[in-house]
This record gives structure tokens, sequence and C-alpha cells, in this order.
């Protein structure tokens, strides 16, 4: 199916979202459409699936002019699309999932038999394998997309929109996932990602239309472009994809973790025996597919696990701090930036200054006078302007809602925050998770510059580029364990990807150093 | 902006309630002018309406208060009428039992008293859930149920004065009455009930805002209502905060209790409330759980209460239930509002650009 959007115009409030837009994706193409955040590439294709109308334009499928007022419009004419978080029923099984809204049988019964049957000939036809009969709450996050997918192409989808499809899969779940977009294309549909992935657009894309600020600014043949120059005409200017840093010079060990073990709520063991230590100076990566304990690892560190749930010893500056909670743990100059910012890292209806004190808002300066209880409204607006400045938030008004930041901006609030604490150690999981490149590049360069000032960094991403790229020394958690530690400028992808999965033990990996952990031992 | 738009929002639901009450009043047959007039007018009547519009308004803005207090630390206390039963019946012990004392001990002692047991009261449902994670809208309500049981239990067999026909204790010491705003205000006459428990109410929402807005307990409140996981990261302990949260809730509640007794009754008199603690989850959701809404959406129930006395006297057909319809419909209004709201930030927070 081809689609075209003609002149299209979308304007909220004060924001032109979409500006004159043409876009042609041909048919039985993978056509990727790669911006940052805000550059109106999810607007486009929500107008084309009808969640918003255009205020001006038109959209063509197969050259003829179509109206599409709702999702509903839009599926009849043959297009899909799969939202970034998934819109599945979680305690209903798949069929359930894939017929809801279009419930085959009698206008009383429902006749799961007959639609089971034609998922299975359908995710035959992908091979999407997915159990028809699972229920979607016990589905990975990649199974869950399948079922996504199933559920468009079970509405007889000409044109898939997939927005920003690989955000939740591990490196594994997206070869894989690639592999099910080559046979949609092979099988003549047509497909539309959304991203700011360029590896991934370079991947699978046979042609790329780039947005910035609610224009198209380049619409070219995926075999004739860059990553370099994709992001460059992304962010407007030249972009450093690589970390600039000097080598780590380390000092001593700031935290000693020995023999830590967690056990989940259910009592299930997420971590076993795990034993690292990390410097003064240096940035340890930890690589590993989400999942196999990084989460744990981090909470417990920083003292939000109970203490029942932890095991082993976990030594900061030489003292035991497993009894500390977090507030104290804060005090001793542990700062923390987790890897949910909604759900952890921020007060969405807060303030950004009253955001900027969570953590150290019962002790001076952010309070003053008697018993100090009462806030200190200018020294927290101070506070608050010195993190905007630093960390170049946008928009720098302290009071506006944190709900009001875009994630790039709200990541950099939440950074800022604790880099202000001032840390002796760093956990920061997943710091550029949904953010910009042009925010990712200062990011890491912050990182970069904490590091050389002395700061104790461990760094938890679900990006292996991110981890080689920044670590000193990474990490490979698998199932729990240390699967081995490597030297993130010798070793490749491949290699690192290997333990990871758990297809190598420790010791076989070229590059290999010598494990901090077992010399101190 | 966003404060002329919470402002509205109430305003709008108010109106709306008004204008469908019209329709109600045409519909029985009489004159909505003539009603609305006789309704208002007497309320604001000085100084017999406005005193006891006043007067209603104290335990209302004491209750929405309190419901408010909880609310934004994230618990639903739907408690308050159990609470300030307990507090009422604390209250009136002391005042009974310390009788001897003066009165510049014995009134703080019987506030005490009552705020002591309001809150601790209310901090059972707290620690229920602290520690067991049960909800304490369930554990509130079957609490209003053993409190009014428990208080009644105690007067009929142990507090009332023998051959009492009336279900109440035996009077409190004088020393402890509070006084009636009349004494100091000219024009008010001494008959009116109108007391200083009012000043006390407005003294609460100050103090309630100050503790919310302004000190580091309230940051912590606020931030455990607003987000509990980003708030034991920042290193409040949840479970602290939703017992102590419970307690102000219930402290607050408890001062309907201390006006019952101290400054209108004199005594504990079973069956008092006429549902204070369950009008005052409308005043917190009309008031938007903050001091000053609560002020305002208190008033407004207190003038419908006052105004429905000379409607039922003075129209042919419109009897006082008009007032039940009108509270009703603005609580539907507002209700509906919150919905339309939600629904509103859902969309807007789909619609990334």
């Amino acid at each position: 199916m081809r689609l075209e959007l003609r002149n299209i115009s979308k304007r909220f409030g004060a924001v032109l979202a979409n500006d004159h837009l043409n876009i042609v994706i041909p048919s039985g193409t993978i056509h990727a459409i790669v911006g940052e955040n805000g550059a109106g590439k999810s607007t486009a294709m929500r107008i084309a699936y009808g969640f918003y109308r255009a205020d001006s334009g038109e959209i063509l499928v197969n050259d003829e002019g179509r109206e599409i007022r709702a999702p509903l419009d839009a599926i009849a004419l043959g297009i899909g699309m799969v939202h970034q978080h998934f819109m599945l029923v979680r305690p209903m099984t798949v069929t359930e999932n894939i017929v809801l809204g279009a419930e085959p049988g009698s206008a009383l019964l429902l006749d799961l038999k007959t639609a089971a049957a034609r998922i299975r000939a359908l995710s035959e036809e992908f091979k999407l394998a997915v159990n028809p009969d699972a229920v979607v709450e016990d589905l990975s996050v990649g199974q869950q997309q399948r079922v996504e997918l199933l559920k468009a192409l079970y509405r007889k989808a000409e044109l898939l929109i997939l927005d920003e499809p690989t955000a939740v899969l591990t490196p594994q779940e997206v070869e894989e996932f690639f592999t099910i977009l080559r046979r949609m294309r092979e099988q003549g549909k047509t497909v539309v990602i959304i991203t700011h992935k360029l590896s991934e657009v370079l991947a699978i894309s046979d042609n790329v239309t780039v947005m910035r600020d609610g224009r198209v600014v380049g619409d070219m043949r995926t075999s004739d472009t860059s990553a370099a120059a994709l992001a460059r005409m992304m962010v407007g200017r030249e972009v450093l994809l690589r970390v600039d840093k000097p080598p780590a010079r380390p000092g001593a060990a700031v935290l000693s973790v020995r023999a830590l073990s967690i056990a989940g709520r259910r009592g299930e063991r997420r971590l076993d025996k795990v034993s690292f230590d990390v410097r003064a100076g240096e940035i340890v990566g930890v690589a590993g597919v989400e999942g196999n304990g990084q989460t744990e690892l981090i909470e417990a560190l920083a003292g939000l696990l109970p203490e029942s749930q932890v095991s082993g010893s976990v030594a900061f500056g030489g003292q035991d701090i497993r009894a500390l909670d977090a507030r104290r743990r804060r005090e001793a100059g542990i700062a923390h930036v987790p890897e949910d910012r909604h759900r952890r890292g921020l007060l969405l209806g807060f303030s950004l200054a009253e955001n900027t004190i969570l953590g150290v808002h019962y002790r001076p300066p952010a309070v003053s006078g008697v018993g100090s209880v009462l806030l200190n409204e200018p020294a927290i607006r101070r506070r608050a302007e010195l993190v905007i400045r630093e960390f170049d938030v946008r928009p720098p008004n302290p009071a506006l809602p944190a709900r009001a930041l875009s994630g790039g901006n709200q990541q950099k609030l939440i950074i800022g925050r604790e880099f202000e604490l001032p840390p002796v150690l760093l956990l920061i999981s997943q710091p550029t998770r949904g953010v910009d490149i042009g925010a990712i590049e200062f990011i890491h360069r912050k990182i970069v510059a904490l590091r050389d000032s002395g700061c104790a960094v461990l760094l938890v991403s679900a990006e292996l580029e991110e981890v080689t790229a920044l670590a000193d020394r990474v990490l490979v958690l698998h199932n729990g364990r240390i699967a081995g530690e490597v030297d993130p400028a010798r070793v490749t992808h491949e290699q690192i990807g290997l333990l990871m999965t758990g297809g190598l033990g420790p010791g076989k990996v070229e590059g290999l150093g010598p494990s901090d952990a077992e010399g101190h031992a | 902006m966003k404060q002329l738009r919470d402002l509205l929002f109430p305003l709008m639901a108010v109106l709306c309630a008004f204008a469908v009450g019209a329709l109600v009043v045409l519909f029985i047959g009489d004159s909505p002018i003539e009603t609305y007039r006789l309704l208002l007018g007497s309320a604001l009547s000085w100084p017999d309406g406005i005193g006891y519009t006043l007067f209603f308004a104290t335990p209302l803005i004491f209750t929405g208060l309190a419901v408010a207090v909880a609310l934004r630390g994230g618990l639903l206390n739907i408690g308050a009428e159990g609470q300030l039963y307990v507090a009422a019946f604390a209250t009136a012990w002391v005042g009974i039992t310390l009788s001897n004392l003066p009165s510049a001990l014995l009134v703080p002692l019987c506030c005490l008293a009552g705020i002591a047991a309001g809150a601790a009261w209310a901090a059972i449902p707290g620690v229920l859930k602290a520690r067991f994670g049960s909800h304490e809208v369930i554990n509130t309500i079957m609490l209003n149920f053993i409190a009014v049981a428990l208080v009644g239990y105690l007067t009929q067999y142990h507090y009332r004065t023998p051959g009492d026909p009336i279900m109440e204790s035996a009077p409190i010491s004088a020393a402890a009455h509070i006084p009636r705003l009349g004494q100091f205000i000219p024009g008010l006459p001494a008959r009116i009930p109108l007391n200083v428990a009012f000043l006390l109410a407005l003294v609460a929402c100050w103090l309630v805002y100050v503790l919310l807005w302004k000190t580091k307990w309230g940051y912590e409140i606020r931030a455990t209502g607003q987000n509990p996981s980003a708030a034991e990261y920042g290193g409040v302990s949840i479970r602290k905060e939703i017992v102590l949260t419970m307690a102000i809730s219930g402290g607050v509640a408890a001062m309907v209790g201390i006006k019952e007794v101290l400054g209108y009754r004199y005594r504990y008199y079973d069956g008092f409330s006429d549902n204070y603690g369950f009008t005052g989850i409308a005043v917190a959701l009309l008031g938007r759980n903050h001091p000053v809404g609560v002020i305002a959406a208190a008033l407004l129930f207190a003038v419908l209460q006052r105004g429905g006395v000379p409607v039922d006297a003075f129209t042919q057909l419109v009897s006082k239930d008009i007032v039940l319809i009108l509270q009703a419909l603005v609580i539907l209004f507002v209700a509906a509002e919150a919905m339309f709201r939600r629904g509103g930030r859902r969309q807007g927070a789909g619609g990334t650009i």
C-alpha cells in the first residue's frame, strides 16, 4: 500500500507540530521516520492513523485522497498501528486480545475457535510464533509486541505503523523483530517505523525520512546515507557519536561488593553472590539483557530493598552500609539516577524546584529556621536555578511542574539534582533512555567529567553501545551472576552479547581482564 | 492561568447545580428566582443568616480539611465521622472528670484529649495499612461503626445522668465552655451559637496550609501522596507517613467533636453529628483539597443548609429537600468534572508531538 501525506499541518496550541509535511511511503517497503523527541514524527503518523486530524493537507492511499477521521477509518483502509506502549488487556489471552473490537461469531456468542485458527495461520505465514492461548501478562515484552503485530494483521492491515518498536526489546529480540519485518515486506506489506535509533534505521529500512521541528529535512534511500549524516540532519549540527574520554585514573576502591545475593519478593534469586569493586575515578559498566538482576543490584546499593531480601556485604568507603536506609546512604554521598524516571525519579506534579530537593529536602540548605522545619524557598529556588543552568533544562522555569518537561529534560533535571549532592559514588541506570541525541551527548560528557573529578560511577544501561562507550570496565550480568568482566576497548559487541546470553563461561572471552573481585578475595 | 482554571471548574459545577436545581423547582411549579432569593437572602442576612451560616460551616471546614489533608497524602479518610465521635467523648470526659481545674487549664486539656483521641482513632487504619497493607477506606468505614457503638455504650452505661431520658452525658464543667462570638461582636446576639471554634477552623486551615506547603513534613506527606516510589527513593519512610497523615487528619476531624462539646452542647450528646464526616468528603472534593477551597466549599454547603429553612416555610410547593437536591447536584457535577479532567489529562499524555 502506498501512503502519501501531502502538505499536512497540525498545530497544538502555540506549537506547530507538523509544518507542511510531504511524506511518500512507497508500497512494499520498510520506511523509517527519524527525528528527535518533539520533531513531529509521531504526530504525523497519528494523523495518518486517524488519532488526530490535520489542520490542513491531505492523505492519499494508493494515490486516492482519503478522509481519515478516526482509527476505525484507518483500519478499514488497511492501516494498522502499534504504539510504543502496548495496548493489551493483560489478564486476557492472546486470542481474546487480538479479536478485541472485532469479535468473531454471532451477535451474542463469541467464536474464539475460528479466531484462534486464523491467528495460527497468520503466525505461520509471518513466522510470528505466539501461543494463541497464552495469557498476555505471562508473555515477554518481545512476545507481547508480536501480539500487537498479529492484532494489526488480523484486521487485514496492509501498512503497519510502528512507533519506537525496539525501545522495549533486548538486542536479541531486536534481531528477531527485524527478521519478522523483512518477512512482512516479502509478503507485500508496507512498514513504517518511527525511531530515533540510527543503527536500526541503517539495518532495516529501505528509505528514510528525517524530521526536525515539525518539518521534513531529509528524504533519501537508506543506502545513500550514514549515521553521521542522519544525526547531523536530526539535530541540525555536527554530533559526536563517540564519547571522547581520557583514560581513567582510578584511585582506591569506593564501593566493595562481596557475595551479594538478592532474593525477589517471592523468594526467587535475582542476584547470586556477586562481587566487584568500583574505584574512585572510574566508570564500571554493567551490561546485560534487562531483567538479569541489574535493577535489583542498583536498588539494593541505593538502600531501596528491604534488608531481609539482601545478603552478602556492601562496603562503602570501608564501612559496611547494609544497615543504612536510603536517606543515610545519600547522606554518605551515594547518588542514584533511577532507571525509571516517572516511577522513582520524579514527582511529576511537583515543581522543578521541589523536585531538585527530593532526597535532601529535610536538611539545610533546603530547610531553615528553628529545628530546620520550614522549607527555605529562596535557597530551593537558587538550587533549582543552578541545576537548570548547569544541565540546560528547558524550559528554564523552576515553577513549572515536572510533568511539563520532555523526557530528555526530565532526565537532565534528575541527573543535575543527583550531581549536586555531590556524589562520592554515582549509581546511574539507563541514563539516556528515551533521550534525544543532542542530550545524550551532553549527559555522557557530564558523566565522564564527574568521573574525572574523582567520583566512582556504576553505570547500568540496556544500550550496549552506551556501556562500551562510557565504561572503563564492563561487568556482564547473566541470570543474576557476573558472567564475565571485559575491557570495552578490547572486545566486540558480539563477544559481550555471547556473555549476556550465557553463551560462554567467564574467562573465555579474549580481552577479559583480571576480575577485581577475585583479586581481592 | 492554572490557578484560574482550578477556580473555574468548581464554580462551573456550582452554577450547573443551581441551573438544574432551578429546573426542578420549575417542574414542581414554583418560581426558581423566588426560591433562590429566599434561600440566599436568608442565609446571608445579618445577623441571623450569617451567624447561623458560619455556625453550620464550622464543622464542615474541619471535616473537609481533615479529608483534604489525607487526600494530599494519598489516603482516603472516610472515617472522620468516627474520629469526631470519639474526640467528642474524650473532650466531654475530661470536661466532666477534671471539673475542678480553672478554665485556662481545662479548655486546652479538653482540646488536647479530643485531638489525641481523634488522631489515635485515625492512626489505627494508618497502622493497619502501613503494617499489613490493608486498605484504609474499608478500615475507616468499619471504625466508624465501632466508634459510634463504643461511645454510645459508654454514654448509656457509664456517663449518663440517672433519670435523664436523653442519650447524653452529664454536663461538663462551666470552666470548659468556650465563648460565643456574640460576646465580642456588636450586633451579633448571644443566642446565636456561633463560637470561637469558627475562628479556630480558619486558624486550622492556615496551619494545614503552612504544614503542607511550607515545611519539610508537608513536603514528605505530599510526596508520598503523589508518588510513593519516588518519595521512598527520596529517603521518606512511606509507612511513617501513612500513620502520620492519618493521625493529622483524625486530629483535624476531632475539632468538630471539641467544638460541639465545648461550644454548643456543653456535654456529650449521642448522635450529634449531622453526617459531618461524610459531607467533609464532598467539601474536600469541591474545595480541591486546598484549605482555601475547603473554606469556600464549607460556606456554600452551610448557605444551603441555612437557606433551606425559609424555603420550606415561605414557598408554596418547594420543601427544604431542595437543599438536598442542590447538595447532591453539586457533588454530582464536581464528580463528573473530575472525570472530565482525568479524561482530558489522559488524552494530553498521549499527545506526544
